[in-house]
Order: structure tokens, then sequence, then C-alpha cells
């Protein structure tokens, strides 16, 4: 068991949910939002050969989730060495 | 070279490569059969989650299933994808420190209940087993259709390949023959879609040729959009379910996604839990690269299929249309005898039918591709199929050997328990072989519904393992059977008992079985914190076991 003082994991553990909660947001926007409910309004706009609605819900929201993930991996690196509880 | 020629070349070299890296990565300890030691690089396990992940049914029908449903398809895009984002955010990270085999062990631990580990035992081995069938029905048909075997004997090599190594190597094995099997299967897959975006749009990469212009300067979208509406069909880029319907399907998928066993497990083989994150992303990439092609060859194949058809006088037809009436996946007919095929939504007048598997499995003779590309494609198939019923029958032999016989019996020795994993794992390839050859009726049904199950069942009382300490294990337990049976009548009553009222206006709040599993997970979470609320809560050891998980410092080291 590491000998964390307990202030500090709280902290680190709110920093991290802080984190979720703004990836899982554009993740939820991307997909749910521009895919599905407020697709019949930005298919009204062009992407190139693509209504912009169908787009995100057939190739712009998979970039985005791997996007997403990448972004995740990136900021949880950070906090773990932030609040000294990385891996070695 | 004839296709029959190359086809067994293909296929026959494939093999020989999986059996080769299966002797040379046989498994020695539980932990490695488990597990492959936890000591998979991020990259490797991201590749053999794609493969694991991608079935015979995402490589073979999912374009075709795109190509007919058009928008409505979305939901298997979005679903079978945006699950990760929720695995790698959510599970995979936490479930790696708490460091131990199976999703029942950590059900078992945080939950304190050997009750709660059964109940999860039983969701694991249900789940994987209707998943499994459809596996082992899909090796045959892909052995039958491009290597001229009855589908039984194609079910029976299947199954001595997949023996081979599942049983020998165990998670280890299978991980790195998953590796191989990802590059047979994504390179198989993108060399026809690429040639079709030339010739159709002039830019090799499909993902921007669905966006691309035909030669004649209309967008193929648009195009596909009007030829569809003359046909009177709906507007290949709008949809026909409700926005409800679509929603809850997709959300079904995509929380079933992370609810399955065997991609769960995938995330306790790597060493670290920064590589348990990372790994989920490369998983996604990979995944990705499939999924996104997937759509192009959706638009590409209904574009092509109907161009080269519609109106067209009968003895004027591409010759694989021929080649593929044999096989019965095309049927033309001329019903109203004006010696030209149409195309129309009727089925009492529509002369064309074509099989949603078509799109993918005809695609290099729709090109005019040479003969090894079918080769390619068929050896790609067969990757994709092996690869799933490999990594399913692995979470069946340990549910058995480790969940359930370790659970009673303790004190079991090392070598004892390595001896009843791979005899169930033997036996788990007997039974799916056995339902590939005679499928239960419902098998092919019942495979969709596994993801609302996982949605309904597993999914929430992970979560609220991980990120609530309240939750207890009455809350879990009813939590999870409120989901699954919940969940398994809706489908069973539409689908078995009163299939007449399948219908949308009979349907709760307009949500088809296919989505029903999200429904079931929020009445697993409601359930499960009401129950939680009403009795005492998870004693201290427990309430610790759940700091612990939360910070990545402390994750076990790879073993020996």
């Amino acid at each position: 068991m590491p000998s964390q003082p307990k202030i500090n994991t709280k902290r680190y553990w709110r920093k991290n949910l802080q984190t979720l909660l703004i990836l899982l947001f554009f993740w939820f926007l991307v997909s749910f939002g521009f895919g599905i409910l407020w697709v019949e309004e930005l298919n009204q706009i062009r992407l190139g050969g693509f209504k912009l609605g169908f787009w995100f819900a057939q190739q712009g929201s998979i970039y985005a989730f791997v996007v997403l993930i990448f972004i995740y991996v990136y900021r949880m690196n950070r906090l773990d060495k932030e609040f000294d509880v990385n891996e070695e | 070279m004839e296709i029959l020629t190359w086809t067994y070349l293909l296929v026959g070299v494939s093999f020989a490569v999986y059996i080769g890296i299966a002797i040379w990565t046989r498994a020695g300890s539980t932990k490695e059969f488990y597990v492959a030691g936890g000591g998979v690089s991020p990259l490797a396990n991201g590749m053999a989650t794609a493969a694991d992940w991608m079935s015979a049914a995402s490589f073979i029908s999912m374009a075709g299933l795109i190509s007919f449903a058009g928008y409505d398809g979305s939901v298997y895009l979005m679903g079978w994808t945006g699950g990760y984002v929720l695995l790698a955010l959510l599970l995979a990270p936490y479930l790696r420190k708490f460091g131990k085999f199976t999703v029942p062990d950590f059900v078992g631990d945080r939950y304190y209940s050997k009750t709660a580990k059964i109940v999860a035992v039983i969701c694991a081995l249900f789940i994987s087993f209707t998943y499994v069938a459809g596996q082992m029905r899909g090796v045959g048909i892909v052995f039958s259709r491009y290597l001229e075997v009855p589908i039984e004997w194609g079910v029976v090599i299947g199954m001595c390949i997949v023996f081979f190594y599942a049983v020998l190597g165990g998670m280890k094995g299978i991980t790195y023959t998953q590796v191989a099997q990802y590059c047979v299967l994504i390179f198989a897959y993108m060399v026809p879609a690429i040639f079709i975006s030339m010739q159709l749009t002039g830019n090799p990469i499909p993902q921007l040729g669905l966006g691309g212009e035909l030669e004649e300067g209309t967008y193929l979208l648009d195009k596909l959009d009007g030829v569809l509406a003359d046909l009177g069909f709906a507007e290949y880029t709008s949809g026909r379910k409700s926005m409800t319907d679509i929603f809850m399907i997709t959300l079904a998928l995509m929380v079933g996604t992370a609810g399955l066993p065997h991609v769960i497990v995938r995330f306790f083989t790597v060493p670290r839990v920064k590589d348990a994150r990372l790994s989920a992303g490369y998983a996604l990439v990979f995944i990705a690269i499939l999924y996104t092609t997937a759509p192009a060859v959706a638009a590409f194949g209904i574009y092509n299929a109907i161009n080269s058809t519609s109106e067209k006088r009968m003895d004027e037809l591409p010759t694989w249309i021929a080649t593929w009436q044999k096989t019965d996946l095309i049927q033309v007919e001329d019903k109203n005898g004006d010696g030209k095929v149409q195309y129309l939504p009727d089925p009492e007048t529509n002369e064309l039918n074509i099989d949603r598997d078509i799109m993918v499995l005809a695609s290099p003779e729709i090109a005019k591709l040479p003969n090894w590309v079918v080769g390619l494609v068929a050896a790609g198939a067969m990757a994709a199929a092996l690869s799933t019923a490999a990594g399913l029958l692995l979470v069946i032999s340990t549910s058995v050997s480790r969940d359930l016989v370790k659970t009673y019996n303790p004190g079991i020795t090392e070598k004892k328990e390595l001896r009843i994993a791979r005899i169930a794992a033997a036996g788990a390839v007997i039974l799916a072989g056995y339902f590939g050859v005679n499928p239960p009726g419902f098998v092919a049904q019942v495979v969709a519904f596994a993801f609302g199950l996982a949605a309904a069942s597993f999914f929430p009382v992970i979560i609220m393992g991980i990120f609530s300490s309240r939750i207890n294990k009455e809350g879990a337990i009813a939590g999870m059977l409120t989901g699954l049976v919940f969940t398994l009548g809706y489908i069973i009553y539409f689908k078995f008992i009163s299939p007449e009222l399948n219908t949308s206006e009979h349907w709760w709040f307009g949500i088809s079985p296919e989505g029903i599993g999200s429904l079931g997970m929020i009445l697993n979470f409601l359930i499960c914190i009401l129950v939680s609320s009403l009795t005492p809560p998870p004693p201290q050891d427990v309430q610790e076991m759940i700091e612990e998980i939360r910070i990545p410092r402390g994750a076990g080291k790879p073993t020996h």
C-alpha cells in the first residue's frame, strides 16, 4: 500500500472526475448530439460531398472518439505525476 | 492462378502462421493462460483487442448492413466504437489496477459476495456462449463459400484450429495470434476498398472517397440519394428509424461493448495502469481504420450494385452477378417480362435481391481486381471469425476454471487449475462447434442482443463498484438481476413469444428490442442505488480497496 496523504488522493480523484466529465461531455456531443439529436439541423450544412450531420454519424464521431482517448491518456499521465501517484 | 487455388494458398499460409505463433508462445502458468502473464505491450494489446473485437459480422456483414440501412446504419458505427471511450475512461485503468483476472473476480471481491460472483459468472457465460456460437457458424460459412466444402466441415476445421491455439496457448497464444490476424484482416479489408474508391471517385482514401465526386461531377452521396429516391426508396443519408430508437440502440451498443467480458479481460494483460489507458486508445485506432472504411464500402457497394443492374437488360449484366447468383446471394428474376432488371422497394415487383454480405464478399470482383485479392478477402474473413471465437472461448474457460471451480475449491494447485482451464476450453470449443453445425434458430438473433444483456447486467455494477463506495452487495445483486431479467424478458416477448407485435406501436416508449438494453441499464442503476441506500454500506476493507484501485501506483508487476 502506498502511503499517500489522504487529502492528496482526494484532490487527485476530484481532478480525475473533472477530466472525465469534460471528456464525456464531448463524447456525448459528437455522437448523440451531432450524429443523432441535431442531425437534421447539421445536414443543412455541407462539408464537401457530405451533409455535416451524416458525416458526424458515420465518420466524424469515430475520429473524435480516438482523439478523446488520447487527450485522456495525456492528461491522466500528467495528473499522475503532479499528484505523485504515477507508476515507476 | 484460379481463385480457388489462391484462396487455399492464402488461407493455408495464414493458418500456418497462427499455429506457429501458438506453439512459440504456449502458456506455462495460469497467469499466462488467463492474462498472458500481464506483460503484453500496449500496442500489441491494442491490435489484439481490435482483432478480438472485430468479428466475422464486422468484417463481412456490417458494410452491407449499412448499404441497405443508409443513415440508420450509423448505430453500428457509433455504437461499436463509442464504447471504447467508456472503456478507456471508466473501466480499463481501474480494473487493471484491481489486478485479478476476470470480471466476476472483480464483482466477487468488490461486492464481497459469492452470490454476486456467481450471478456475474452466469451473465458472462450466457453472453459469451450466444456470441461464440454465432462466430463458429461464421467460420463455417466462410469456409463453405470460399473453399467449397460443406458448412459442417468448415466448422470442424475451424474448431480444430481454434482448439489448437486457444487450448495450448491460452491468453498468451491468443494475443499474439490475434496481432497477426489483425494485420491479415485489415489488409484484406483495405485493398479492395482503396481500389473501388479510386475507380469511383479518383480518391485512393475510401474515407474521403465517400464524400468525393463521381466522374460525371456530382457528389457520390447526392447521386445515391437521388437514385434511391427515384426508385422509391428512402434517401441514403436520412433515417427511417425514429430518433428515440436510434438513440437507444446506439447507447445499448456502446455500453454493451464496454460491458462485454471478452473485451474487458484484454485490459488485464498489460503491465501498468497507464498502459491500460493507452492500449484502449490504440485499440480504437485499429478498429477505427476498419469502421471508417466500412461506410465507404457500403455506399460504393450499393451504388455499384444499382448502377450496374437497374434498368439494364438481363443479358447485359456484369459477370460478378452471374458468379454470385450460383450461391443464391444474388437473385435476379424478370417478373414483368420486359427483359430488364427493376430494383424496387415493393417485394411484389422487385426483381433484384442482394444479400448484404455481397458488398464485401464480391467487392474484389466488382472492382475487377486480380484473383489473389479474392483469396485475401477469404483469409481476412477467416482471421476475423477465428480471433473473436478464440477470445470468447478463453472467457468461457476462465469462467469455469477460475470463477466456478476455484471459488469452491480454493486450495486447488496451479497445475491442476491450468489443466481444468484447458479442459474447459476444449469443452467450450466442442460445444460451440456443435451449435455452429446445428444452429438453434435463435442464435443469429440472440447474438445481436448479447450487447443489450451486457449493457443491462455488467456495466452498471462495474461502474458503480469503482465510482461509488456506498453501493453494496445487496444493491449489486438486485441491480444485475433486474437488468438481466427485464432485458431478457422484453427481448423474448417481442422476438419469440409475440413476434407479430414487434412493431413500433407496441414497443415501450418506441424502443425496439435491440435498444432495450439501454432501459435495462437505467433500471439496473436505479435499483442498485435504491437497494443500497436501504441496506448497510460495504465493510471497511472493501472501502479501502476502492480507494486503492482509484490511484495507479502499486499495480502488479509483469509476471516472473
